[in-house]
């Protein structure tokens, strides 16, 4: 990744911590090609899906993005949390001595896999959030509703939605950690 | 799931970000110093020829090292909270409080007279030092585990063992208050070992605590 290119992923995201949630989620589409890349790049063989990797690092990336600071650059700071759990999810699969370079870099993004699969891990561990996180973060992430159509669909306020929503993510990211 | 669907639901709950990791710190710090300076005070106190001793230069030197030590393990520590932050700076300045001590050491060997040297070594309170430093430093090594956790830190095992070098710097400070052996030789090997105690617990403790 280039100059030009981590300084517009910085402005994305400095733009999203200032509230623009349109440039966070451009952030995050570009954020999900370049870790794409660099999980395919090292997974070998077929113990871990890579895309189940862009997804756990972009849930990290959501809670711990208060701990980037705007004077560096973003690419190393989200490469070292991509690393972070590609290395954790070989752990868990048993795959001891796995070594990822740690000068390494985001080479090239890869796009979205064609095929829409339902048997992500998120998908799994959504399914054992409490019911009521459970229903808002499936509301929106999986049917695809904004804020507003997901408390219309639950009858809920929109203020009690975003915090189900926010908890349920946490949740999912806790039991990420512990499986 | 799909990810953009994922990516739709992130950008949903933009609104919601953590507190900046600097506040964290500073509130975790003073935190931990109040409940080293309690639990001191209600154990031990400083000893009873406090005010004399600070005229000896031995004795304020304990104070060169303890805090040494816990200004560079604070700095590596908040590197090691950030993905991707360069800890080199940070590590080489940790060096610091030991090569003090080292540099205190020689000139004690230098000075002190052979048949004196290993009283001076061994002290007359060697279990105390052992016993307090890491009873005060449990308190502040809990602190920096939880403002860790707030944080990202990417060697989980690696952080807390620094977050037990910030404990027992911040304990040892308050114990030397109160140790009246001052012999860079007592520092260097009892204390140190109190100090590697924190840092073992805070490994440990940082390994199964600071997943995120």
């Amino acid at each position: 990744m280039d100059g030009k290119q981590d300084a517009e992923l910085s402005r994305l995201l400095k733009a999203a911590l200032l509230g623009d949630e349109v440039a966070y989620a451009e952030f995050l589409r570009v954020a999900a090609g370049l870790v794409r890349g660099f999980a395919s790049a090292r997974i070998t063989q077929g113990a871990v899906d890579p895309e189940d990797i862009v997804q756990e690092t972009l849930l990290a990336v959501h809670l711990k993005r208060h701990t980037w600071r705007d004077d560096l650059p973003v690419g190393p700071w989200l490469f070292a949390i991509a690393r972070f759990k590609l290395v954790d999810a070989f752990r868990k699969v048993g795959r001891r001595r796995m070594e990822v370079p740690l000068g390494d870099t985001f080479d090239v993004a890869a796009p979205d896999p064609a095929e829409a699969t339902s048997d992500r891990e998120m998908s799994r561990i959504l399914g054992s959030l409490a019911p009521g996180q459970r229903a808002v973060v499936s509301a929106i992430s999986v049917e695809g509703n904004s804020i507003r159509e997901a408390a219309q669909v639950l009858d809920m306020s929109e203020g009690a939605v975003r915090v189900a929503l926010h908890r349920g993510l946490s949740a999912i990211a806790k039991r990420f950690g512990q499986t | 799931m799909d990810t953009n669907r994922l990516i739709d639901a992130l950008a949903a709950d933009n609104a919601s970000v953590a507190a900046p990791m600097s506040r964290v710190w500073w509130i975790a710090v003073l935190v931990a110093v109040l409940l080293a300076g309690a639990v001191f005070f209600t154990m031990l106190g400083p000893r009873a020829d406090f005010t004399e001793a600070t005229y000896t230069p031995r004795f304020l030197f304990k104070f060169v090292v303890t805090l040494a030590l816990s200004a560079t393990a604070i700095v590596c520590t908040i590197a090691l909270a950030r993905p991707g932050a360069s800890t080199r700076t940070a590590s080489w300045m940790l060096l610091s409080a030991p090569a003090l001590l080292a540099i205190a050491i020689v000139a004690e060997v230098a000075a002190v007279p052979q048949n004196q040297l290993q009283s001076q070594w061994l002290g007359t309170n060697a279990l105390l030092c052992l016993t307090f430093i890491p009873l005060i430093g449990v308190g502040p090594l809990s602190v920096m585990l939880f403002a860790l956790k707030r944080g990202a830190p990417t060697h989980p095992a690696l952080s807390g063992a620094i977050a037990g070098l910030v404990a027992g710097g911040i304990a040892a400070t308050f114990y030397a208050a109160h140790c009246s052996d001052d012999s860079p030789l007592f520092v260097g090997s009892w204390y140190s070992l109190a100090v590697l105690q924190l840092v073992a617990l805070g490994a440990v403790a940082g390994k199964f605590f600071l997943r995120w």
